[in-house]
C-alpha cells in the first residue's frame, strides 16, 4: 500500500493545475441548462478538448490522453478545485462512452467517441418514460424491424439538456412477448431525424434544459444499435454501474464543496458550534468518499468490476452532497433564501437521490446483491 | 497511489480470523464476562505465537518490526470477534511507546517481555479516565504532566469501575511519582503521549469497523431465517434499508481507518487529523450498526441471553473511549477552520 502520489502522478497534477489556472473562465458561465449557458459551455468543452483534457482516461485515438484511473481522479480534483464549469458533455462522456467501450463495434467507437470528447455531438440520456422511472424495465417505447434498421415509437422523458443536445441513447422494446428485462434493445437516436419532436421543460430551479422526446416512426439504422438485439438491459446495466460508481461524481467535486463550505464558515464567523461540527462532518465525509474511491480504483485497475458496490457509492455521494448544501444554507441564515449559488446548488443536490436510480432502488440493489437478503 | 494490501497482509487477516473463529467463540466470550480476568484463558499465548502481539516491536526485542499498515486488518479481525484481549493496549499503544523509550533500562526490559508475551504493560493517559484490564498489568506507563513514569503494579493504587462491557475491567489509576519511576520528561514525553493517544484512537476505530461489520452480519443472518407474515423478515424493505445504511457506514469508515494507518506508519504530518477523521466516522458508523442490529433482531436481541449485546456493548465502550465522535470532529474543525 502506498497512499502517496508518485512523481509521475504529481507531475500530471501540476500540469493539470497549471493549465486550469491559466484557462478556467474568471467569471462563472451561465447555467449549462439554459440555451445561452449551454452554448458557452460547449465553447469551454472545445477548449478542454483542444488541450487534451476532455476525456483524460480514454485512449488517445478516441480523443483522450491514455491517463490511468488514478490520474483521472487527480484531474477531477484539480478541475473542481479550480472552479471550472460543469460538464455539459457529461452524459456522453460518462454514460454513453462506458457502454460504447463495453459493447460498441470498432466502427461505432471510431465514429462516435471522438465527437463526444470534442463536443461536436452532444448526447442526452433517453431512459425514463412517463410510466417507467425506477421500474425501468416497464418501459413501453418500442422499435419495429424494417429494412436496414428499426422504426422507433414512444416517449422518453427527463432527458437532461435534451432540449439542446444532438442525440439520445437508451433502451427500446424490440420483443413485446419477452419478459420485461429481455426483449429490450439499446438504440442511439439523432434528435434531428424525421419523426422526432423535442419539448423542453423546466426543472425545479427553473432552468429549461430538461426535455421530453416524442418518437413517431423514427428510422434508426442497424449501425446505431448498441450491443446485441434484445440485450439492451445488459448494456443499460453496464452504464448504471459506471453512472453510480466511479465516473459520474468524482470525489474532487465534493472536496471542492467542502472547501467552499469552510470558506463560507470563516466568512460568516458563525458562533453556533453545531454548524462548526457540520462543516467538520462534511470534510470527513468528503475524505471518506475520496479514499473509498481510490481503493475502488485500485480494484478496477486490477481488472475487477465495480458491480453492485457502485450503488453504495451513489447512496453516499448523493446524501453527502445534500447534507453539505443544507449546512451551507444554515450558515447563510436569512440569506439562504436568495436565489444564488448555494440555493441553486441545493436544488441540484436534491436531484441526486432521485436520478440514476432512486436511492430506494439503490438500497434494494445493495440489500439483495451485496448483503444477500431475500427478495420475497 | 496504490490502495491495496499485500497478499501476505490479507493472508494474515484470514489466518487470524480462523484462529479467532475457533478460540474466541461467543461461548468463550460469555465466559470471559464472568471470570476474574475478563479474558479467555490461553488465548494470549496463541496470539503471541501467531505474531500479532509483538508485531510492532523491533526484531531485536523479539518482535516483527512491522507497522500500522500490517496491523490494521488484524485489529479489524479482533473487533469482528469482540476479542477480550489487550491487543489495542499492547500492540498499538504500549509497544510503540516502550520502543521510543528504550534508552531506559526498565523500559528496555519490559519491552522485551511485553513483546514476548510474558508481561503486560498498560498505558495510562491523562485524557483517559480508565485503564481497562489494569488489574492484570505488571507495570503501568503513566502520563504525569509532561513526564512519563513506568511504575510496577505493586506501587500503583487501582480503583475499579464497572463497564457496561463486563469483559472490560476498568480502573482508575493513582500513584506517587518519584525519581525512580520517571523514564522521560519534557516536550519529548508529551509528544510521545500525544502519539500514543493517536494510535489508541486509530486502533479503536479499526476495532469498531470489525465490530460494526460483525453486527451487520449477525442481523443479516437473523433476517434471513426469522419469518413473520409467512416470509423472512429480511425481505421487507424497512428491514433491508436500515441494514444497508449500517453496512454503508462501515464501508466508508474502512478506507478512512486504512488511510490513518498509512499516515501513522509513514509519520505523515497530518496524521492526527487523519486519525480523528477515522475515529469520528467509525464511532458513529459502528454505533449505527449496533442500533440497527438490535432493531432487526427485535425482542430476542434485547435478551441478555442472546449474544448480540456482547458485541453491542463493546461498540458503546470503544465509541466513547479514545475521544468520542464529537471530540474528534472538534479536532477536525480546529484543523480546518482554525478554531475549536
Amino acid at each position: 500500500m502506498d497512499l502517496t502520489f508518485s512523481a509521475a502522478e504529481q507531475a500530471f497534477r501540476a500540469e493539470a493545475r497549471a493549465w486550469l489556472e491559466a484557462n478556467v473562465p474568471k467569471t462563472p458561465l451561465e447555467s449549462g441548462d439554459t440555451r445561452e449557458g449551454f452554448a458557452a459551455h460547449v465553447v469551454w468543452e472545445k477548449r478542454l478538448f483542444d488541450a487534451g483534457w476532455a476525456a483524460v482516461a480514454w485512449p488517445r485515438r478516441y480523443g483522450g490522453r491514455d491517463a490511468s484511473l488514478i490520474e483521472w481522479l487527480i484531474f477531477e480534483e484539480e478541475y473542481w478545485r479550480a472552479g471550472a464549469p460543469s460538464r455539459v458533455t457529461q452524459n456522453g462522456l460518462f454514460l454513453l462512452a462506458p457502454a460504447l467501450f463495453g459493447f460498441g463495434t470498432e466502427e461505432q467507437k471510431e465514429r462516435l467517441l471522438p465527437d463526444i470528447a470534442a463536443a461536436r455531438f452532444l448526447w442526452a440520456q433517453g431512459w425514463s418514460e412517463p410510466n417507467a422511472g425506477s421500474d425501468l424495465a416497464a418501459l413501453r417505447s418500442r422499435a419495429e424491424r424494417v429494412e436496414g434498421g428499426y422504426r422507433l415509437y414512444g416517449q422518453k422523458t427527463w432527458c437532461t439538456r435534451g432540449a439542446f443536445c444532438d442525440g439520445i441513447f437508451g433502451p427500446f422494446r424490440t420483443d413485446p412477448d419477452a419478459p420485461p428485462h429481455k426483449g429490450l434493445t439499446y438504440f442511439l437516436v439523432p434528435l434531428k431525424a424525421p419523426g422526432v419532436s423535442v419539448r423542453g421543460n423546466r426543472r425545479l430551479d427553473g432552468d429549461e434544459g430538461f426535455a421530453e422526446v416524442f418518437l413517431d416512426g423514427v428510422f434508426v439504422p442497424d449501425g446505431d444499435v448498441l450491443g446485441r438485439v434484445n440485450e439492451g438491459w445488459k448494456v443499460a446495466m453496464t452504464t448504471t454501474s459506471s453512472e453510480r460508481g466511479l465516473s459520474l461524481r468524482s470525489p474532487g467535486r465534493f472536496m471542492a464543496t467542502a472547501e467552499r463550505l469552510a470558506e463560507l464558515h470563516r466568512s460568516r464567523r458563525a458562533a453556533d458550534p453545531g454548524l462548526c461540527d457540520r462543516v467538520a462532518r462534511a470534510f470527513i465525509q468528503a475524505e471518506a468518499y475520496r479514499w473509498f474511491t481510490f481503493e475502488c480504483a485500485a480494484r478496477m485497475a486490477n481488472g475487477q468490476d465495480p458491480g453492485p458496490e457502485s450503488s453504495l457509492s451513489k447512496l453516499f455521494w448523493s446524501e453527502m452532497d445534500l447534507a453539505m448544501h443544507e449546512t451551507a444554507l444554515a450558515l447563510l441564515g436569512p440569506s439562504a433564501e436568495l436565489e444564488e449559488a448555494w440555493m441553486k446548488g441545493y436544488q441540484f443536490a436534491l436531484a441526486g437521490p432521485i436520478y440514476a436510480g432512486t436511492n430506494e432502488i439503490q438500497r434494494n440493489i445493495v440489500a439483495e446483491r451485496v448483503l444477500g437478503l431475500p427478495r420475497k | 497511489m496504490h490502495f491495496v494490501f499485500t497478499e501476505q497482509q490479507r493472508l494474515s487477516q484470514r489466518t487470524l480470523r480462523e484462529l479467532l473463529d475457533k478460540d474466541c467463540t461467543a461461548a468463550e466470550l460469555r465466559a470471559a464476562w464472568s471470570n476474574a480476568s475478563g479474558r479467555i484463558a490461553g488465548l494470549w499465548e496463541k496470539l503471541v505465537a501467531f505474531g500479532v502481539v509483538g508485531l510492532t516491536a523491533p526484531p531485536s526485542f523479539g518482535g516483527l518490526g512491522l507497522d500500522e499498515i500490517d496491523l490494521v486488518l488484524l485489529l479489524e479481525e479482533s473487533g469482528r470477534a469482540a476479542l477480550p484481549e489487550p491487543i489495542l493496549e499492547t500492540t498499538a499503544v504500549a509497544i510503540p511507546l516502550l520502543s521510543a523509550l528504550n534508552d531506559h533500562p526498565y523500559c528496555k526490559l519490559m519491552l522485551r517481555r511485553v513483546a514476548g508475551g510474558t508481561a503486560l504493560v498498560l498505558v495510562a493517559l491523562q485524557s483517559r479516565p480508565f485503564v481497562p484490564g489494569a488489574q492484570l498489568a505488571d507495570a503501568l506507563l503513566i502520563q504525569h504532566g509532561d513526564e512519563a513514569h513506568l511504575v510496577p503494579s505493586r506501587e500503583v493504587r487501582l480503583v475499579a469501575e464497572r463497564s457496561v462491557d463486563h469483559a472490560r475491567h476498568l480502573h482508575r489509576v493513582a500513584f506517587v511519582p518519584s525519581e525512580q519511576t520517571r523514564v522521560m520528561a519534557g516536550d519529548a514525553a508529551r509528544e510521545l503521549f500525544e502519539e500514543a493517544f493517536d494510535r489508541g484512537a486509530w486502533a479503536a476505530a479499526a476495532l469498531l469497523v470489525g465490530l460494526g461489520a460483525r453486527l451487520v452480519e449477525m442481523a443479516i443472518a437473523h433476517a434471513k431465517t426469522r419469518e413473520q407474515f409467512g416470509r423472512p423478515i429480511g425481505s421487507f424493505q424497512a428491514v433491508q434499508h436500515q441494514l444497508v445504511d449500517a453496512h454503508l457506514g462501515i464501508a466508508f469508515a474502512r478506507p478512512l481507518v486504512y488511510r490513518a494507518a498509512h499516515s501513522l506508519a509513514r509519520r505523515d504530518p497530518d496524521r492526527s487529523l487523519h486519525v480523528s477523521m477515522a475515529k469520528a466516522f467509525a464511532s458513529e458508523a459502528a454505533w449505527r450498526c449496533a442500533r440497527s442490529a438490535l432493531q432487526v433482531h427485535g425482542a430476542i436481541g434485547y435478551s441478555y441471553e442472546h449474544d448480540l449485546h456482547l458485541w453491542m456493548k463493546r461498540v458503546w465502550a470503544l465509541a466513547a473511549e479514545w475521544g468520542d465522535a464529537a471530540w474528534h470532529r472538534a479536532r477536525v474543525a480546529e484543523a480546518i477552520l482554525g478554531e475549536a
